[in-house]
Order: structure tokens, then sequence, then C-alpha cells
């Protein structure tokens, strides 16, 4: 099948590429843009781990077509440090030990930051609903929604002290 | 996926055009249901129409009379629309029930409703706010009341060559209370066992308006008529519910699969049309 043009902007930066109409914006990302951060779980929707933002909205990037990102704005995992400083969320997922075998990481991690960029101090039922379109095998979610308080916590402690 | 051609036209002209003479193309809204079927080789298709370029699909308007709710919508932003959350609080609850929050950033009412699951989540509700939806095709442009546009499993009405623009729910009356209640074995993101939608407006301690429709106990979303006819006349009352809670018990031609058995379906009915009936008529 011919391929199509596609132009976006991908963390910031723009970004050009070829696509099959069949291909995910999840293969475009990891086989064509070589970010391999962002994981493929089930592939249909189910657990999360390839969520990205497409133009400031949380979606699973395996049931986006790569050509519909024409001109739209695509934030993975790989946009979340700012150079070597790791994001809040980052760091707590680290101290808090809220990963192992880490698959489910980078969708929990970009879709924690949607919700905290939106509602910077969330309950922690809010928290757990959020995060139910993501899962994870191995923690038992506790320690992901501790990590969560934690670096909530932070970023707001962060602005208040700018 | 197999391979396939796609287009996203940026008119309702140009998207007519794409579909005309090609019945085995697919229409692309949010893709939750879609590029799910064709990933899992459920569905082919040689051609996919994304129709998320066309402004008429995306738009959330408030309109002389009602609401026009763009097909393509998706769920998130229905759910946190202010004019949505203040006139129509329960499509802006349904819109948070449906799948978990990155499905909800893609998947819309509009293909809530073209997908036509029995389990529908939204349809209805759509049903009992009397929503009518608006289709274009080579013919033109024509309405569908929503309680019509459900045929059978994974059927709706459109015809070849056509798709669903928007919705238009008429704007509430004064008195006028719409819920959706439905029950999952889970917390969120579960597909209904049973969904009852509920309407009814109460003017003067009279009921003038009534309705009530189902999720995952028949072919289609059910509509019961009976109900309307029942309750429209008389006082709310705890009698009064009964007996339309019966009806729509009555009405209901469950089976019996994994999620429930019939009987257990059958009786759910009753109880969730019970306490929906009673949050709008309390």
């Amino acid at each position: 099948m011919k391929k199509t043009y596609v132009s976006m902007e991908l963390n910031g930066e723009p970004v050009e590429f070829l696509a099959e109409p069949s291909q995910t914006l999840l293969e475009c990302l990891r086989d064509t843009l070589h970010l391999t951060g962002t994981k493929e779980g089930c592939g249909d929707g189910n657990c999360g781990s390839c969520c990205v933002m497409l133009d400031g909205t949380l979606v699973t990037s395996c049931l986006v077509l790569g050509v519909e990102a024409e001109g739209r704005t695509v934030k993975t995992v790989e946009g979340m440090a700012t150079g070597a400083k790791l994001h809040p969320l980052q760091k707590a997922f680290i101290d808090h030990a809220a990963l192992q075998c880490g698959i489910c990481t980078p969708g929990f991690l970009v879709a924690a930051k949607a919700l905290l960029d939106q509602e910077p101090d969330p309950s922690e039922e809010r928290i757990r609903l959020w995060l139910a379109n993501n899962l994870c095998r191995c923690t038992g979610y506790d320690k992901i929604v501790r990590a969560v308080q934690a670096a909530a916590k932070e970023i707001r402690e962060e602005k208040q002290a700018q | 996926m197999k391979p396939f051609d796609y287009v996203a036209p940026t008119t309702l002209d140009e998207a007519v055009h794409a579909l005309a003479g090609n019945p085995a193309a697919r229409v692309l809204a949010g893709g939750t249901d879609l590029l799910a079927q064709l990933k899992g080789g459920r569905r082919e298709t040689p051609l996919v129409v994304d129709v998320k370029r066309i402004p008429d699909l995306l738009s959330i308007r408030m309109e002389e009379g009602g609401l026009r709710l763009g097909a393509a919508v998706p769920c998130i932003r229905i759910a946190t629309n202010p004019d949505v959350r203040a006139q129509y609080p329960a499509l802006a609850e349904v819109a948070s029930l449906i799948g978990g929050t990155a499905i909800q950033g893609r998947a819309s009412i509009g293909g809530n409703l073209c997908n036509a699951a029995p389990s529908a989540d939204a349809v209805p509700l759509l049903i009992v706010l009397s929503a009518v939806a608006r289709v274009a095709g080579p013919a033109g442009i024509r309405e569908i009341a929503v309680e019509d546009f459900c045929v059978a499993p994974g059927k709706n009405a459109l015809g070849e060559g056509e798709f669903l623009v928007d919705l238009f729910l008429p704007k509430p009356a004064a008195g006028f209370k719409a819920h959706y209640l439905r029950f999952i074995p889970r917390n969120e993101m579960d597909i209904a066992v049973v969904g009852v939608g509920v309407s009814a407006t109460v003017t003067d301690g009279q009921i003038t308006t009534a309705r009530l429709a189902l999720a995952s106990v028949a072919p289609t979303p059910l509509f019961v008529r009976e109900v309307t006819e029942a309750l429209v006349g008389k006082a709310p009352s705890a009698e009064a519910i009964a007996g339309a809670a019966a009806l729509a018990e009555a009405a209901a031609k469950p089976i019996s699969d994994m999620r429930a058995p019939a009987e257990y379906r059958r009786h759910l009915c009753g109880v969730l049309s019970r306490r929906a009936l009673t949050a709008v008529l309390q």
C-alpha cells in the first residue's frame, strides 16, 4: 500500500515520516521514529501501556492511525524529563518502587501526568479511577498510587515556592 | 491490520463522495470499535474515511431548541463541556462511564450509537432524551429518531453511503430530569449486564413526560413505550413507579450469556428501573 506523508509535532519538535494508512501511531512512534518508550501491551485499547497525549488529550496510541496525526501534536514519555532532570512523577515512581517489569510504566506516567496537569490535588479515589485504564500485573497498584500522590505533592510545593 | 486506503475529507460533501459506490468503506470517528475490529481481523475494509476533519462532526453547540452534538466528539469533551454539564447532566455522566480515561479521549457518543451494540451505555439515555440523529448520504440529509437507529446487534439504520453527522437533543423543559443506571460486576470499565435510561417531567405534581429504555436485554437498545403510557398523567408515587418498573421487566427479552443468566437480567430490569425512576420522580 502506498505510504502517506505525515508531519506532526512530537515532544515539542517538528517531525516528518511516511506511514502506511494501516499503521498505528504506536507502530509509527516505535518502528519508524524509533521512540520505543511507548510500549505495546494488549494492542486493543484495554491496557493503557501505549498511552500518549494527542493534541493534549490522553489516548491509547494502538487505536490511533499514524496518518491521523497529520498536523497534530503528540507527546510521549520521552518528552517528560527536562534534559537529565526527571519529571517529579518519574522520580516518584523510582523512589516508591512503583514498577517491576516496567512495561506498563510509560503509560502510567503519561496518564498520571495528564491527570496532574489538570487536577493538581486529586483524591486517592480519583487517581485510582483515572488510572483504571492502565493495567499493571506486577505492583498491585498501591505503590503506583502512592507515587502519584507523592509527585502531586511535590509539584504543588514546587509551584508554591515559585 | 490488512492494508487499506485512508481519506480525511473536510466537508460533508467530500465525505459523501468518498463513501459513494464503496459499500465496504468504513467511517472512522474515535476508532475504539473500528480499529479494534480491524486489528482483531473481525472486519476488513478497502477504505477508511476519517470524518474528524469535518467541523460539523466535532462541534458541540447550543442551538435554539436544543443541543447539537457532533457525531465524532470524544466522550471527554462531552463530559467536561459546561453547557452539557449544566443542561444535560445525565449525558455528561454517561460520557464518563464509557471505557476508561484514554478511551474517552477518542470514543464518541455517535460511534457508540453507530456501533449498535445491545449493551451501548449511551443509547438508552439518548432515547429517553428524545435525541434525533442527522444523517448525510447520497440522497442528502435525513433524520432518524434514535430509538429507530439500531436495528439488530451491530446493525444500524444507515443506508449505503450514509453516515451520522450529529445528534440533536431537545432542550429540557422545566421539571425535566434524566438518569442512566447500569449494573456491572466491578466499579468501572465494564459492559453493562443491564442498563436503564429514564427521563420524566413533573409539572405541578403531575407527570407530563416519561420515557424508559433498556440496554443489554434485547437484540437492540429497547425503548419501552408502555412506560410512557403508564406514567403520563399520574402523580409521582411509589405505586406508579412500581407499575412502570414491572412493565420494563415484562418488556425485556434477555438472553443468558457469560455475563448473566436471562432470569437475573430480567430481575435487574425491574430493580434498576425502579431505582432510576425514583431518582427522576422523587
